[in-house]
């Protein structure tokens, strides 16, 4: 696979909130406006590349028995690192996303990207693919964020653009209008590739790190999914 | 005190619901909620979890993290103590209380980085919350999860049924049913207020 397919994959075949299905908590919470998506975009985008890099860095040393824990220690450090820029630099967006930043600790997307692309692959491909999923996922929130905030509150970027002639439905800026749209967006996807994106059209665990357990769960209780 | 604790609860079980008002937990309400039985299995090992990871980090964060000013290590360790704990309790289940671990055990590895264990911990330090205050918290959150599921099982079985048109079939017909719920949920604001004020 060359460089450019690794860093390219992420953003449309194989988006990793859109067509993946992951991460799906932090993708309905921030996406009330265009500015929070893309902030929480960019900040899990930073947090993927870095872990994916010290994690592929580290690929050779950490023992397979404890490797979910080890991920989630250098996870968690990053993210640390992160709320403490947004504090320092960006206080408003830290406030708007407050509780969502450290729990980009427990992002379905993170830890399966170090599951199943960084323990096996080499530190430049690895912080490839970290930017690419990241892009993927900011994408996804920008459009998300773009969509609820015209509808919710009749604005682009805070720039009023339908405020004053129609009344805004604000409905789409609270959680039922999060659930709606996202799945208007994924129908969207469905029609427009006739059903090739999504394959399994259902939510998947096969990218979440657990998914092993998952099909335990599954044979012994009907526990997920796939 | 009582309707204090109370109101704490009934909040966070019906007005801010975790995975209906706050997106936290999305992903086992979705993936697990097919089977009713296993909704039921999974909000239970979410409600048991949830509280033992509240009184668990509350005495770190107080005694702890604030006592050597190291606050800044709040995800790194609750995430920690999280794993840890969720690994400590399968084992004594499993030695101790088998039947109890034949109920829940398979659930309690994915509870792991479930958002909504996480979320209540720090939420409960964010808040200000005394000990007991986050042992209430923490239970009314797990029992809105577990209304949620079971509510939401229910709806997906209905939904099994139905004719859906080809683009909306599977995921994007169960996001809307997950959207229909929350509006009715958010009937409740203003309801807890008016029982205890």
């Amino acid at each position: 696979m060359n460089k450019l397919s690794i860093l390219t994959k992420g953003i449309i075949k194989e988006n990793p909130t859109l067509v993946l299905l992951l991460g799906t908590c932090p993708f309905l919470a921030t996406s009330t406006s265009a500015i929070n998506g893309l902030g929480m975009g960019v900040s899990t985008m930073a947090v993927l590349a870095c872990s994916n890099i010290v994690i592929s860095i580290l690929r050779k040393t950490i023992p397979d028995n404890v490797r979910i824990p080890c991920y989630i220690v250098v996870i968690a450090g990053f993210v640390t690192v992160v709320q403490f820029l947004m504090q320092a630099y960006l206080p408003d967006l830290n406030s708007a996303l407050g509780l969502y930043i450290p729990l980009i600790v427990v992002n379905c997307i993170i830890l399966g990207r170090a599951e199943m692309f960084a323990s096996k692959n080499g530190i430049i491909d690895s912080a490839l693919d970290g930017i690419g999923m990241g892009l993927g996922f900011t994408l996804a929130l920008f459009v998300m964020g773009t969509i609820r905030e015209f509808l919710g509150s009749g604005t682009l970027f805070n720039i009023p653009i339908t405020a004053d002639l129609i009344t805004p439905m604000s409905i789409f800026m609270l959680a039922p209008g999060g659930f709606f749209v996202f799945g208007m967006l994924i129908a969207a996807i469905n029609y427009f590739s006739k059903g090739k994106a999504i394959k399994k059209k259902d939510f998947g665990c096969s990218g979440c790190a657990l998914a092993g357990t998952c099909n335990k769960a599954e044979k012994e209780k009907g526990g997920c999914d796939e | 005190m009582i309707s204090n604790l109370l109101m704490i609860m009934m909040t966070v079980v019906l007005v801010n619901n975790y995975v209906l008002a706050q997106f936290l937990g999305i992903c086992p309400f979705l993936g697990v909620s097919k089977k009713l039985d296993s909704a039921i299995g999974m909000g239970v090992a979410v409600t048991f979890v949830m509280v033992l990871a509240a009184a668990a980090t509350w005495p770190i964060q107080t005694f702890l993290l604030d006592r050597f000013n190291v606050g800044y290590l709040q995800t790194v360790v609750f995430i920690l103590v999280i794993a840890s704990l969720v690994q400590v309790v399968e084992m004594f289940l499993k030695k101790y209380v088998p039947s109890l671990y034949n109920a829940l055990g398979v659930y309690l590895p994915l509870i792991t980085t479930n958002c909504a264990v996480l979320g209540v911990t720090i939420l409960n330090i964010d808040n200000g919350y005394n000990f007991i205050e986050s042992l209430f918290n923490a239970f009314g959150a797990g029992i809105g999860f577990l209304l949620a599921m079971i509510l939401f099982a229910g709806v997906r079985q209905k939904m099994e049924l139905a004719d859906i048109p080809g683009p909306f079939q599977g995921v994007p017909s169960v996001l809307l049913a997950a959207s229909i719920l929350s509006l009715s949920f958010m009937g409740f604001s203003g309801v807890v207020d008016g029982i205890f004020m």
